[in-house]
């Protein structure tokens, strides 16, 4: 028994080094999950001694204070964030995957320098900027830096799905009388949609975890990474752990879902 | 998923273009500027000039104030200054990033080729799990690593248990508790990448270099390995480039002593309301990153990427 | 399904003229056809030599440069696809993955606002042998299905023209044969013009009314396939239909009814009917098959032509067996014996004589610095279009 399981770990050695990987990528995951379940005192030390079971924070995820206006306002932020990165990011990609025109390398470049550049010095030039102009820091300049920040990404994930788009098939459209804004709403939208969604995806998580840059731009608001921020100094409200986790759990979920979905309409 | 997965690839290699013929080629001239304006200027106005503000108040006379005002007296000192006070911090900065990028790939390499060769009917469940750490704020899972690594934490008592000599016995608040933070959080930008350049490796190539003597070792340095350099490439831009500029990590897991040039960063910009010097050590920072950035890439041989 | 009306009215398709540059590439040159009303008309050509560019031309996916195309009396030359009732079936298919078997035939009728269309979808998906399979994804089907359903897909509009490029590049051998008799039996049932677009002239011959071979953007010659096989009109498509064996001669001059060549220090003749020109320099063909080997001068027939050699391969291929034969001036001449048992298998190195009747011989044109005859690129991959 032994013996045959030691001939699978040799034979496949490149998974199980793989898998002993993608455990590692779990682990906190695991500690956060433990301590939303850790009885604690407000001011608890955060850590796993004296562990005591409770579903107390769980009854009441939004029991500490400000840990619900936090949440909110940043979904609210990511929300605002995507559908704007979103919508302007896909004009960009159907310009640059569709047309040619001058100036292109230059859009190319300035697409990709956000990605290249690190947040601390976004965050804070977009802060000399407002301070410079006077703006009042607050939700918009929040959700005005989220778009930019996240507005290269959905570019780079939509423009992959329409290379990966075949020209034909819009040409087929057109060749069984579908007009352009026919072609448009029956045939290339629906086979980029993917792109889109798993662009808008991205941006809303990057919206939703971004600590960096919201934090030169939030002026006094505080958005549910700043909470947490806060919280580390002070110390920390499990019910952090119980949203986190509750957060985890539920996209996990719902993407596995939509995996077993494909999956079993692919074999259906 | 599969659009995540282009993530990596696509965003260093942006500039191929498909410039496909258009059924009829009757598109007007101007739908592409009509497209991409609301986009450039919204990257214009809230990047490009904020980046340019940022250039010229890094030449500010440092003595003014918010309040007061700054002067433009082209002040290069704040350059030197900068880099001469804070040479440790940036020199740690890449030292830090520099060892994250080389553990991450050690690591997310075997990960990204499980997932496309090994992977069969499970592959999209494992890049899922590739993800999913996202799905959790990271800064919470920070604080999670800060439990795992602190003293009466599981890792601490499990190295003492083996005898394994820890300096000033702890794990906690030393430089290799701020690199286990960057490895972690940096690790999936390194494996998105790496999984979309060997997931279009044609497993048969490797067969093939099998039925040409090629032993395991030297199928991998000589067909895999090179025909997923592009990922390589991206993975290690894409981890380096934010970890250099990182701050958080040292903060939570660290002290004072393991401070990269972020924090420096960003204490003199929302602390000490230093802004010429702050923006000096912004943009030496990006001008560290873009030369080690430019000759990697000399290196590596994939010029086309940037 | 739909008898067009044959009478006076012109439902022809006219290509006038036209020509397309892509910069500075000449893909298609000055191009004149008309396909007649319920043909099969097939464009063979190897790939670029602009027979997809002339089909998307007429499909409205490429404009030309200069020219006009006409549906009967009607210039569409500047219309767009949708404008035109012509369908495509598209190499490669490009079914619509995100829409079902179903949605994907219906696709066309309902752009026109047609409503009542699930019972000609129904006809449509048993005239192609699909019963049933109108809930399914492109992707549950195999490469013969979906091929069927890109048929279905097009013919449903009932178009004017219908165009196929490539139809069946991508099927392997055995479907390839089946589906070329399922598309001629489905063309001759709803009598629809079919303009056909291959590399492979097997599939043409088989297939089609009218076979026009293209090379370098130009028309060859255009013709029944019987009739340009067995007499083509230039070398090009004396090679690139079946194959040829190719003396370079000169006309000597004409006895009768029979022109005189010599070619090779030896004389020659064939009956006048049998030659595109009675003067000059020209190429004396014969088609392998047409040759007859004889083991000395007595044993050939009288009338026949003849020349001797030495064999020096052969390649048994199962209904046949291929020989070489070198000539006297050192080409080598193909042979194909049929293996019907009369004759032994020749050894290589055996003295021959390779005969033919005079008829059976073509006279066509040649430059008078061609030496060599021109072969046509062979295509290295299957499906692959211009």
């Amino acid at each position: 028994m032994a013996h045959r399981l030691w001939r699978w770990v040799a034979d496949h050695w490149v998974l199980v080094i793989g898998l002993l990987v993608l455990a590692y990528l779990f682990v906190p995951i695991g500690v956060v999950a433990a301590m939303s379940f850790r009885e604690s005192g407000h001011n608890a030390p955060y850590t796993l001694q004296n562990y005591h079971f409770t579903l107390r924070n769980w009854a009441h995820p939004f029991g500490a204070g400000g840990i619900q206006d936090a949440f909110l306002l940043s979904i609210g932020i990511a929300a605002l964030s995507t559908v704007g990165a979103t919508i302007l990011g896909t004009l960009m990609s159907f310009a640059l995957a569709r047309h040619t025109f001058r100036g292109r390398s230059a859009t190319n470049a300035l697409i990709f320098l956000p990605m290249a550049t690190p947040e601390i010095v976004m965050g804070s030039s977009l802060l000399a900027l407002f301070v410079a102009a006077g703006v009042p820091l607050g939700f918009w300049t929040i959700v005005i830096a989220h778009i930019m920040f996240c507005l290269s990404f959905v570019v780079v994930t939509v423009k992959a799905r329409l290379a990966g788009l075949d020209p034909r098939l819009q040409e087929a459209a057109m060749d069984l009388y579908a007009d352009e804004r026919q072609t448009f709403l029956r045939v290339t939208l629906p086979l980029v949609m993917p792109g889109i969604v798993a662009a808008a995806l991205l941006s809303f998580s990057l919206s939703f975890d971004d600590f960096i840059v919201t934090n030169f731009n939030s002026g006094s608001l505080v958005t549910f990474p700043m909470y947490i921020w806060g919280a580390a100094q002070r110390g920390i409200p499990p019910q952090i752990n119980v949203i986190g986790t509750a957060m985890f759990a539920i996209s996990f979920l719902l993407v596995l879902a939509g995996q077993l979905r494909s999956l079993r309409r692919r074999s259906a | 998923m599969s659009a995540l997965g282009h993530l990596g690839t696509g965003s260093v290699a942006s500039a191929t273009p498909s410039d496909q013929p258009v059924a009829g080629g009757r598109r007007r001239r101007w739908v592409p500027y009509v497209l991409l304006l609301p986009g450039i200027l919204w990257l214009l106005l809230f990047f490009a000039i904020p980046c340019l503000e940022l250039l010229a108040t890094s030449l500010y006379d440092p003595s003014g104030s918010l309040e007061t005002g700054y002067a433009m007296t082209w002040h290069f000192a704040n350059y030197s200054d900068a880099v001469r006070e804070y040479a440790g911090h940036f020199g740690r900065s890449i030292g830090y990033a520099a060892l994250t990028t080389l553990i991450t790939l050690l690591i997310g390499y075997p990960l990204a080729y499980a997932i496309a060769l090994k992977g069969g009917r499970w592959k999209n469940l494992m890049l899922v799990g590739v993800i999913a750490p996202f799905f959790t704020s990271f800064l919470i899972r920070t604080l999670a690593w800060k439990v795992i690594l602190s003293d009466d934490g599981p890792v601490v008592s499990t190295l003492n248990a083996l005898h394994v000599p820890l300096p000033d016995g702890r794990l906690l608040a030393t430089g290799p508790a701020v690199i286990a933070g960057l490895v972690y959080n940096f690790l999936p930008f390194m494996v998105l990448p790496l999984y979309a350049s060997l997931e279009k490796l044609d497993p048969r190539l490797l067969e093939a270099a099998g039925d040409l003597y090629a032993r395991p070792v030297s199928r991998f340095f000589r067909v895999a390995l090179p025909l997923s350099m592009p990922g390589v490439v991206a993975g290690t831009l894409l981890t380096f480039i934010p970890a250099a500029g990182d701050y958080i990590n040292a903060q939570l897991l660290g002290t004072t002593r393991q401070y990269m040039i972020g924090n420096v960063i960003e204490s003199k910009f929302l602390k000490v309301g230093d802004y010429p010097g702050a923006a000096a050590l912004s943009f030496a920072l990006m001008a560290a990153i873009l030369v080690l950035v430019l000759v990697y890439v000399r290196r590596a041989g994939t010029e086309e990427v940037l | 399904m739909t008898e067009q009306d044959h009478g006076n009215t012109d439902a022809d398709l006219h290509i006038v003229g036209v020509t397309k540059r892509f910069g500075t590439f000449t893909a298609v040159d000055d191009l004149t056809l008309t396909v007649p009303q319920g043909s099969f008309f097939a464009l063979l050509g190897a790939s670029g030599c602009g027979k997809t560019t002339t089909l998307r031309m007429v499909a409205g996916l490429e404009e030309p440069t200069a020219g006009r195309i006409l549906l009967g009396t009607q210039d569409v030359t500047r219309l767009r696809p949708y404008k035109r009732p012509v369908n495509t079936v598209f190499q490669s298919y490009a079914l619509f993955p995100h829409l079902s078997i179903f949605d994907n035939i219906a696709f066309g009728l309902r752009r026109r606002g047609i409503r009542d269309h699930a019972k000609q979808v129904e006809q449509m998906l048993h005239l192609v042998e699909l019963d049933g399979y109108g809930s399914r994804r492109p992707a549950q089907l195999s490469g013969g299905q979906q091929q069927r359903v890109a048929l279905a897909r097009a013919l449903i509009n009932q178009p004017q023209v219908l165009l196929l490029d490539e139809p069946l590049g991508a099927l392997d051998l055995k479907l390839r044969r089946q589906m070329q008799i399922e598309l001629k039996r489905i063309q001759t049932e709803v009598g629809i013009t079919f303009v056909h677009v291959t590399h492979d002239q097997e599939e043409a011959m088989t297939m089609a009314d009218t076979v026009a071979v293209m090379n370098a953007g130009r028309i060859e010659q255009l013709g029944a396939p019987t009739d340009m096989y067995e007499f083509p009109g230039t070398a090009f498509v004396a090679n690139f239909l079946g194959q040829s064996n190719l003396l370079a001669a000169t006309v000597t001059g004409v006895s009768g009814d029979d022109v005189l060549v010599q070619a090779y220090g030896e004389r020659f003749s064939l009956p006048a009917a049998r030659c595109r020109l009675t003067a000059g320099t020209a190429w004396l063909g014969v088609r392998p098959e047409k040759l007859h080997l004889a083991p000395t001068p007595d044993a050939v027939p009288t009338g026949h032509q003849a020349v001797r050699g030495e064999v020096t391969d052969s390649s048994y291929v199962g209904v046949s067996t291929q020989y070489l034969v070198r000539a006297p001036w050192g080409d080598e001449l193909t042979v194909f014996v049929p293996n019907s048992g009369i004759a032994a298998p020749l050894a290589v190195g055996s003295e021959v004589v390779v005969h033919w009747r005079p008829e059976h011989a073509f006279l066509i044109e040649r430059a008078p610095d061609e030496t060599v005859a021109p072969m046509p690129e062979p295509e290295d991959a299957v499906g692959v279009g211009t």
